[in-house]
């Protein structure tokens, strides 16, 4: 499905945050991947989500080179990826039925896009999305009245539209409450393994990721640091992973800009942003 | 921190305690072009004692009372009010149809940097994307850098008189207004939902209709209102210049002394505006939420 070869990416800024990955993901895998704050993990997940290019490497999608696809066949290439953020990344003033129906954006013309604004075009299969995602009767609600929970079963649910044969997710539950969390990460493997769909996972939780996925890969340095099933996953690993990292006991999500616990009252010092 | 130590004695002051020369050369400065201004400006108010002003001032006060309010000159008024207002409505019309797609294209974050443009390529960025991003934003200061006087007159002259040329300017110099705060507003918009439906695969005008307006829309609803009560005091003046509505009606009573006219004219526009006023807060109050 994926194979990835000697990706790097070098900001503007001079940072490398990626520095020869090599990586291959079969179809309906379920990968975890976790690591340090800074470790390129979003980075990569941007480039295999088709956001972002990298500097220099090589990404094949079911062994197409993907700089070679055009902006319409780039744009179907993306269709068939649907990621879950950190942020839900949903507009907060449309109702959840919009936001949800928004997965359909790929397929629909404009005019189509326009019209459901009036009339919901397929609200059934939002409905049944919302129903799986186990929030029904949310479908009329407006976005932002829901808890960060929900919004980001919303997300899932837009994700369920979508339908895509891989489902990217950069820490899906880093700004969710920990109780709450364990929970989406079992839905969104569920997903998963119900449909055949690939499955690659960003966490900041090891013990979610050994729990859950049957492949966890380590970065660090913006490169494959292991690559291994669960059992095989030591303590002694793991303490190489994040050796320096100072969040490697209590994994604690770093705040960025506006996005903390506290809104954009929380910003990081200059010097200190991740 | 560190640095403290290896400071110089005379430098540990605190810095406000230190003689400067800004506020003595600011204070000189704001001095120099106040009087420059009076003097340029002619803002002298012994002219109104000299020659005949006051007696001037006096006969319009005098003629304005008691003001024309015979049915007859009502009546035929109606037209004139209709037409100011209806020359406001299709001028921002128009001033939406104009600013609405330049304000789009005058948007960075939708033409040529950010999340969306990531992948394309230098070359395709810059012909693509900032060529039409900087047409745009220069189409757009050129249509508000000139008043609507001056677009009225020059509409005047070329689509005769009427009311036409005033929606024609309205529409021109407003659209101009428009587009650069639409596009302020969409720059401002959190990018982090469009990143996501860009990489679902939406089109760039899906990805404005789900992403960009439901964000804009009541800032966008907000300041189109508020340039319609602008375009409606607009347009009562644009008469002036030949376009109609109800400066026109003022011009033409001014010219023949006809005060008593001139003050219920003005008055009427007071109760136009007041109406306007009213009608645009109710609507936002009622769509912003």
């Amino acid at each position: 499905m994926y194979e990835l070869l000697d990706l790097r990416k070098v900001f503007n800024d001079g940072t490398a945050a990626l520095d020869g990955l090599t990586l291959t993901v079969g179809p309906g895998e379920q990968v975890a991947v976790v690591g340090p704050s800074g470790a390129g993990k979003t980075t990569l997940f941007r480039i295999m989500n088709l956001t972002l290019l990298p500097t220099s490497g090589i990404v094949r999608l079911d062994g197409i080179d993907v700089t070679r696809l055009s902006d319409v066949e780039l744009r179907q290439a993306r269709m068939r990826i649907g990621t879950i953020y950190q942020q839900h990344n949903l507009v907060g003033r449309l109702k959840v039925v919009h936001n949800v129906l928004a997965g359909h954006l790929g397929r629909w013309s404009t005019a189509v896009a326009l019209y459901s604004f009036l009339r919901p075009q397929d609200a059934n299969g939002a409905g049944r999305a919302l129903a799986q995602v186990g929030i029904p009767e949310k479908l009329y609600a407006r976005t932002d009245e829901l808890s960060g929970g929900q919004q980001q079963r919303v997300a899932i649910a837009r994700l369920l539209i979508q339908n895509p044969d891989i489902i990217l997710a950069d820490e899906p539950v880093s700004s969710v409450d920990p109780s709450l969390a364990s929970g989406i990460v079992a839905l969104l493997t569920e997903l998963s393994t119900g449909s055949r769909k690939t499955l690659l996972m960003n966490l900041h939780s090891v013990d979610l990721a050994l729990a859950y996925f049957p492949r966890i890969v380590g970065v660090r340095d913006g490169r494959v640091h292991f690559d291994l099933s669960p059992d095989k996953v030591t303590r002694a690993l793991l303490e190489g992973l994040y050796a320096g990292d100072q969040d490697e006991a209590t994994p604690r999500e770093p705040l960025r800009h506006g996005q903390g616990p506290f809104g954009g009252a929380c910003r990081p010092l200059p010097g200190f942003s991740t | 921190m560190a640095r403290a130590h290896s400071v110089a004695p005379a430098d540990r002051f605190p810095v406000s305690a230190r003689k400067s020369a800004f506020p003595y050369l600011l204070t000189g400065a704001l001095l120099i072009a106040f009087v420059g201004s009076l003097h340029v400006a002619q803002a002298d108010p012994r002219r109104f004692l000299e020659g005949d002003a006051l007696g001037n001032v006096l006969r319009f006060l005098r003629g304005s009372v008691p003001p024309q309010v015979s049915p007859q000159f009502l009546g035929l008024m109606l037209r004139p009010v209709l037409e100011t207002v209806q020359i406001s409505v299709m001028g921002m019309v128009i001033a939406v149809l104009t600013g609405l797609p330049l304000g789009l294209l005058a948007t960075s974050s939708l033409t040529w940097s950010g999340v969306l443009h990531e992948r394309r390529s230098r070359f395709g960025r810059w012909l693509g994307g900032f060529v039409p991003y900087a047409a745009a934003r220069g189409l757009l200061s050129i249509f508000r850098a000139i008043p609507e006087y001056v677009w009225a007159l020059v509409f005047v002259r070329a689509v005769g008189l009427g009311p036409f040329p005033g929606v024609l300017a309205i529409g021109v110099a407003y659209g101009g207004m428009l587009g650069k705060v639409y596009s302020e507003i969409l720059e401002g918009a959190n990018p982090r939902p469009l990143e996501a439906l860009h990489a679902g695969g939406a089109s760039r005008p899906g990805i404005v209709l789900y992403g960009l307006v439901p964000q804009a829309l009541p800032a966008f609803v907000s300041y189109t209102l508020y340039r319609w009560e602008c375009a409606i005091r607009a347009s009562a003046i644009l008469g002036f210049v030949g376009a109609g509505g109800l400066g026109q009606q003022i011009d033409l009573s001014m010219r023949m002394f006809q005060f008593d006219e001139v003050a219920t004219l003005l008055g009427i526009l007071f109760v136009v505006v007041g109406c306007v006023d009213f009608v645009s807060g109710r609507l936002r109050a009622r769509i912003i939420r």
